[in-house]
């Protein structure tokens, strides 16, 4: 391998990628506006969730309960509902997520010490919100039974479940979203500026011409993964930043193993991006193939829904993406405070993953037939 | 529009058509995307993204082994939601829970039993990894479940009821048995579409500007709207095709019912697939070469689709300024219509906001379109 080469190929390269305006843009402005906005978007934590009230009681128990259903910031109280006929609209419309049907004995019941039973009517459009909000629900009942019961000087609800989180006390969900979006950008843009780099210069005829320079086939493909690595690691430390300075998501573990971390993954995904463009005859068929791939890459990470709730053969295939293995570093770096050893199970694959699919892409430079 | 009534004008276009198709027949790429595409992501979508928690690996720490513990853990052992690993040191189990081999430990210490009879405050505690913090609270709320069973159990074997005062009884409609699937498949159907369609069209002028047979076309006295119609029509209909075998797909293979009408669903698909279409039109008239059209389709479709449109995240609990942004991502729309035509019915109020919503959107892209096309050169 001849430096001189390698570099004189990765400045085409960059200039290729920044001297049109437009792909210019692409690079700099959406992965930036995509982690603000992404980063307050995605989110499973439900602020305000529109609550109608159908009261048929009217003691003062039942206010109280009202009340505090009122001081938390979960809910918001949109309305109150009257007659049974009024709660369909509201919940079909989706103007209120849950009503809330306390029933006309219910502080009598109580003061005459019994079991009494509120009825809740969720949207269920949304299973995953509706639970969610029913177990903020649930917990606002819990301190009103044990208030109840204190005042009134009874025997304490049954034995409480002590719950204790590690590494994400109050559960925000943020910290779990903003790290694997530092992934997931990461992701789109290496395969963005690789994807298309080879067979774009197939459908031009500048291939050919590559090919027949001094330059080898290792150099060539040295040359056109180095860039990819280069604009990764910026874009990547930049949205690192963010993640710490603007959204506050703690730093726990060590950087190094972070970094090692984002070497490799970046390896396996210019790795995947150049053989998707030396195995595509036409530009159009690249996007294909970079689409083809980013998508399931992206769904099926884990980044929103858990690996482990998939169909097994879904999870069998799902080693083979890169992101799945980098978004576990780098949520374990971030909270969990992961050091290199803890994290050995994941690099190998990414560095596994890159080494094969460089090799295959540096072999379909030379052997792809047109 | 009057230029269509004339019959010069109808025969340009019925070339127009023609030409494309007779370009997609020969590269069949057009059609995988449009046909194979689709089925294979909601297969794997479909069978992959889900939100309900099965057979978590729990932790259950019992210090001193007793017929208490043992029926709880049996209790734990039933339970669909859990497959429990017993320790019986907490040391253990925290290594195992550092290490992600547990998702959760339950810790029943040595006084167990003994706290129980006592009615003491907690003689058991819970220990979960809160990285993925939906997950967290949804295996606390599970294990909640479990013991709070257990517990008016064994309330009840002693003839004694829990001293619950005032106890919440749910009624999910919808979706009463909680399946996350039941509102996933039909998102996924939107995200999945709004790929298709702008991926059919995204790079077709572009195409045509970068191998110089714009200009080719710019001779012929093709006009632009004629032009337009040209390109969206056989990625119309192939779009559609398409839709309504994930419709099926989603109908028969998933099981997601469908309570509102199927032809409004259709009709709706129709308007959507539209807006997808023009989406990438104005993408490709905008990139002027493939190259960017291929970047800009990738970053602005898929992650906005993914992303804003509720289809997971819920969109109320988004800051304003961002539930602002979601207003134009177009799957946005489809996905409240999508959810409500499957799990609710024909409400009309829904469908005809968010129809609205998605013709205006449409009626916006068409207009940048025609603003943006021209047929001279720079």
């Amino acid at each position: 391998m001849v430096l001189q080469h390698i570099f004189a190929l990765i400045i085409k390269e960059f200039l290729a990628l920044v001297r049109d305006k437009r792909s210019r843009y692409v690079l700099i402005g959406p992965p930036i506006a995509q982690l603000l906005i992404f980063g307050y978007a995605a989110s499973f934590d439900l602020n305000d969730v529109p609550l109608a009230i159908y009261n048929e009681d009217s003691g003062a128990t039942a206010r109280q309960l009202i009340s505090q259903i009122e001081g938390s910031p979960n809910f918001q109280i949109v309305g109150q509902v009257h007659r049974d006929a009024d709660i369909a609209p509201l919940i079909n419309e989706r103007q209120a997520l849950l009503v809330l049907h306390i029933g006309p004995r219910f502080s009598a019941d109580l003061l005459l010490g019994r079991s009494v039973s509120l009825q809740v009517i969720l949207d269920g459009r949304n299973s995953n919100t509706a639970m969610i909000a029913l177990s903020y629900l649930r917990g606002i009942l819990f301190d009103f039974n044990r208030n109840w019961a204190v005042q009134r000087g009874q025997r304490g609800p049954p034995a409480v479940l002590e719950v204790r989180a590690w590494y994400n006390k109050n559960l925000v969900s943020r910290w779990f979203i903003v790290p694997g979006i530092v992934g997931l950008l990461t992701l789109v843009v290496t395969l963005v500026v690789t994807a298309l780099s080879v067979a774009r210069e197939r459908e031009a005829g500048t291939f050919d011409q590559l090919l027949v320079t001094p330059l080898r086939p290792v150099e060539i493909l040295v040359g056109k993964a180095l860039p990819g690595v280069i604009i990764g690691i910026i874009e990547a430390s930049f949205i690192i930043l963010l993640a710490l300075y603007w959204f506050d998501v703690p730093l726990r573990g060590s950087v190094g193993a972070l970094y090692l971390g984002l070497l490799l993954f970046l390896l396996s995904a210019v790795g995947i991006g150049l053989m998707i463009s030396a195995f595509a005859v036409t530009q159009q068929q690249a996007v294909l193939g970079a689409f083809l791939f980013l998508v399931p890459a992206v769904i099926l990470s884990g980044f929103a829904t858990p690996i482990a709730n998939m169909l097994e053969t879904v999870q069998w295939l799902i080693y083979l993406d890169p992101l799945r293995y980098f978004l576990i570093v780098v949520r374990g770096v971030f909270l969990e405070g992961d050091s290199y050893r803890l994290l050995l199970d994941q690099y190998w694959p990414m560095g596994l993953i890159g080494l094969v699919s460089l090799v295959l892409a540096g072999w379909l430079f030379r052997h792809r037939s047109y | 529009m009057p230029v269509f009534t004339d019959k010069l004008a109808r025969m340009r276009l019925r070339g127009m058509v023609r030409k494309e198709f007779l370009q997609i027949w020969r590269d069949p790429s057009s059609i995988a995307v449009a046909f194979i595409l689709p089925i294979v992501l909601l297969f794997l979508f479909g069978y992959g993204v889900s939100l309900d928690a099965r057979d978590i690996p729990l932790g259950l720490v019992v210090e001193q082994p007793d017929g208490d513990t043992a029926s709880l853990v049996g209790a734990f052992r039933r339970s669909d939601y859990f497959s429990p690993v017993i320790y019986h040191s907490i040391q253990q189990a925290q290594v195992d829970l550092a290490q992600r081999k547990i998702d959760g430990v339950l810790w029943l210490r040595s006084n167990f039993s003994r706290q129980l009879l006592d009615g003491g405050e907690s003689p058991i505690a819970l220990r979960v990894n809160g990285v993925d913090a939906n997950q967290a609270r949804l295996i606390e709320g599970y294990v909640q479940g479990v013991w709070l069973t257990w517990l008016s159990h064994q309330a009840g074997l002693q003839g004694d009821v829990l001293p619950l005062p005032a106890v919440l009884e749910q009624r999910v409609w919808f979706n009463s048995a909680l399946i996350s699937r039941q509102f996933l498949v039909p998102g996924l159907l939107a995200v999945i579409m709004t790929l298709i369609g702008s991926l059919l069209t995204s790079m077709v002028v572009a195409r045509e500007w970068e191998r110089g047979t714009m200009e080719a076309l710019m001779v012929t006295p093709i006009r632009i709207p004629e032009l337009l119609l040209g390109k969206l029509i056989p990625y119309f209909i192939l779009g559609m095709g398409g839709m309504l075998l994930t419709v099926l797909l989603a109908r028969w293979q998933f099981a997601v019912p469908l309570r509102g009408s199927f032809w409004l669903l259709l009709l709706c698909s129709a308007i959507f697939m539209l807006v997808a279409l023009a989406m990438g039109l104005l993408i490709s008239i905008l990139a002027k070469n493939q190259f960017v059209a291929g970047q800009i389709a990738i970053v602005i479709t898929f992650l906005p689709a993914f992303i804003l449109s509720g289809f997971i995240f819920d969109i109320g609990s988004m800051p304003a300024a961002i539930q602002v942004i979601t207003h134009i991502v177009p799957a946005r729309y489809f996905v409240a219509i999508l959810q409500t035509l499957f799990l609710a019915g024909n409400l009309w109020p829904v469908v005809l906001a968010n129809t609205g919503a998605m013709l205006l959107m449409l009626l916006i892209f068409l207009l940048l379109v025609r603003r943006k096309a021209h047929k001279h050169l720079e």
